[in-house]
């Protein structure tokens, strides 16, 4: 079942001073929807464009379906792509655009047609064969694109920030449509994309990169509720990220001593030194918020296993299907709380200035090391 | 747009062209351009021999260009110099304007500089450059059969005209989406292929009218001819300059009408698909093309 299709070893690639991509290693398996996820400038195009062969690695090797690629010219890699800017051929039909690829291949010209029509079926543009690409959307370019790319049967599709130039809507029904397409077609995908929620909703594994340097492989939920590093947690979705001293560190628990809001006791033990400087990362929905009175707390009046932290809400942000509210500790930093609106007056329950307990679970924080 | 004729709004800020200074100097500057060459023009239907007195329409000048056997050899040669200076200037110049374009490498800087050359040296520096170069070093030699004996004067047009074509294919070229030849590429086009299928489809109008450009420079050019062309070679701009030494006759008008209207038809063409190109150069979705 994992078979290896994509292998990087030890790829680097640098243009002129700057690095790129810095020592890459990598294993892509076949039939995974894999993400390449990172800021601009972070070189996962550059990983992408070196699979395509637009880029030699300076450095290591580049594994296609076992064989080493990393010199072989674009047109003679059992890879396509589709770009960013779709590159739907102007001056051509779509069905010409679609054939293209088996024409460079010498498929006769009945088969060719009856290839490229079953491939406009498939991406749902059936009947579009005699247009040319200024008579469709943007949406319906890309599509072309797709059924240019998948009708050459690849063993693998890269997709170059497939869903930047689309509409919110139409992004979000892209998104379903490019995973069912995958599970249909059985090729496996390579995107690269900036955007987390694209990366989280689709890919069945993720890469985060940063500067050149690959973050963190893992699967989406992995991504989010145990990221690796600071430089993770806080890329994907947003976090509360509280730095301290891991005072005490035991099998069954630990106690981190922040500045910020004092000691965090975790159910679980961490492995670093005691005495060493690490963070607590904790999502915002993961923290609930409550009223608070004059009266000082008592320690045992705290649900079992959770933290406990007093603060002052001063920013509020109503989303509708939730709020976000920034809530001031003693410590003078801000808290991101997310809460649910769960009934229709749930929106009221908490206001400026209100003195509140925020509390989350022991299981709840990330430890980082980095 | 369709506002009532019986209401006249004030000029608007940017209407310059409802405000009396800006149309008079409009109109200055149509007559200083225009009235001399409608003055030639208009004089080339002249009844009579002399250019000052008008006296009634006439085709009789322009029936008697047409049986100067001298004035038809000339223009012949003409627009034989023109069809192959063209060909060869489009080729190189797009060679050109592609190389600058896709790559990089050492001295492409020095490369693009000198290209320019040709341009903004003053043409009769060109000319003379032109004669000690083939007096010197490329003696052409004389009494070939035509068109052979045209390849003088050939080259000298294609050294000058293809910098303007190379200038107008890479201006259509800054507009091209690299991607479209890499997707090319990736569906398994070779590199010929690709520049083939993809980036000459792109610049085929820029190709048009850097033809029709290097056509009307050759067509009219004079100086660096003049200094290039042998005795028994002799176009057609060369050509009317002899017959002006003796007299200006109406001949000459009818002869220099032609070839202003050959010209400026070309260069209407030229600005047309430039222009064509401009506006779908980056332009996506509208009304598309009728098939």
């Amino acid at each position: 079942m994992t078979k290896p299709i994509i292998q990087f070893e030890n790829v680097s690639k640098r243009f002129g001073k700057v690095s790129a991509v810095d020592n890459v290693s990598l294993t892509i398996n076949e039939g995974e929807f894999f993400s390449l996820l990172g800021p601009s400038g972070c070189g996962k195009t550059t990983l992408l464009r070196m699979l395509a062969g637009f880029e030699m690695p300076t450095e290591g090797r580049v594994m296609i379906d076992g064989k080493d690629m990393s010199t072989t010219a674009p047109n003679l890699r059992p890879v396509n792509m589709v770009f960013q800017s779709y590159a739907v051929f102007p001056h051509m039909t779509v069905l010409d655009n679609v054939a293209y690829g088996l024409k460079m291949d010498g498929v006769p010209g009945d088969e060719r047609r009856r290839r490229a029509e079953e491939a406009l079926e498939l991406v749902k543009l059936g009947g579009f064969g005699p247009r040319k690409p200024d008579q469709m959307s943007g949406g319906q370019r890309q599509r072309v694109a797709l059924a240019r790319a998948l009708v050459k049967k690849p063993r693998v599709l890269l997709l170059d920030e497939p869903l930047s130039a689309l509409d919110a809507k139409l992004r979000d029904q892209m998104r379903t449509e490019l995973t069912t397409l995958q599970e249909k077609v059985g090729i496996t995908f390579i995107m690269v994309t900036h955007d987390q929620d694209e990366a989280l909703a689709m890919a069945t594994r993720c890469a985060v990169m940063n500067r050149g340097l690959l973050q963190q492989v893992a699967s989406p939920s992995d991504l989010y509720e145990f990221p690796n590093s600071r430089f993770v947690a806080d890329f994907i979705g947003s976090v509360n990220m509280f730095e301290g001293t891991l005072d005490v560190d035991e099998p069954d628990h630990a106690i981190i001593n922040t500045k910020d809001v004092g000691p965090i006791y975790l159910d679980h033990g961490v492995t670093g030194a005691t005495g060493t400087t690490v963070w607590a990362a904790v999502r915002p929905e993961k923290i609930e918020m409550h009223k608070r009175t004059d009266k000082p707390p008592k320690v045992e009046d705290a649900p079992e296993g959770y933290n406990v932290i007093a603060g002052v809400v001063k920013h509020l942000v109503y989303l509708g299907s939730e709020t976000i509210f920034e809530v001031e500790i003693n410590g003078g930093s801000l808290v991101k709380v997310v809460r649910p609106n769960l009934t229709r007056w749930d929106q009221e329950d908490f206001t400026w200035d209100e003195k509140v307990w925020l509390s989350f679970h022991a299981c709840s924080p990330a430890v980082l090391l980095s | 747009m369709s506002q009532s004729p019986s209401r006249k709004l004030p000029p608007a800020p940017l209407e310059y062209l409802r405000r009396w200074p800006i149309q008079l100097s409009l109109v200055v500057v149509a007559i200083f351009l225009y009235a001399p060459l409608l003055t030639m023009m208009l004089f080339s239907f002249n009844d009579d021999r002399s250019i000052t007195q008008w006296s009634g329409f006439s085709l009789k000048y322009y029936k008697q260009a047409f049986q100067n056997e001298s004035l038809i050899i000339a223009f012949m040669n003409s627009l034989t110099i023109a069809f192959f200076s063209t060909l060869i200037s489009l080729v190189v110049g797009a060679m050109a304007a592609i190389v600058l374009w896709r790559f990089r490498f050492g001295g492409k800087t020095l490369f693009d500089g000198t290209m320019a050359v040709p341009i903004v040296v003053p043409e009769i520096c060109l000319g003379v450059g032109m004669l000690v170069f083939f007096a010197k070093v490329l003696p052409w030699p004389q009494g070939l059969p035509w068109p052979l004996n045209l390849g003088a004067i050939i080259i000298a047009h294609v050294s000058f005209s293809f910098p303007f074509v190379a200038v107008v294919v890479r201006a259509r070229l800054g507009s091209f989406n690299r991607e479209l030849e890499e997707a090319a590429k990736d569906l398994g086009a070779s590199d010929f292929r690709a520049l083939m299928d993809v980036v000459i489809p792109h610049i085929q109008p820029s190709l048009i009218a850097g033809a029709l450009l290097a056509f009307t420079l050759s067509l009219d050019d004079f100086v660096i001819t003049f200094f290039t062309a042998g005795p028994d070679t002799v176009t057609f701009p060369v050509k009317v300059y002899s017959m002006v030494r003796f007299s200006v006759t109406p001949e000459v008008n009818a002869a220099s009408t032609i070839l202003i209207v050959v010209t400026v038809l070309l260069t209407f063409l030229a600005l047309k698909f430039q222009g064509s190109s401009a506006l779908t150069a980056g332009h996506d979705g509208g009304a598309g093309e009728k098939k």
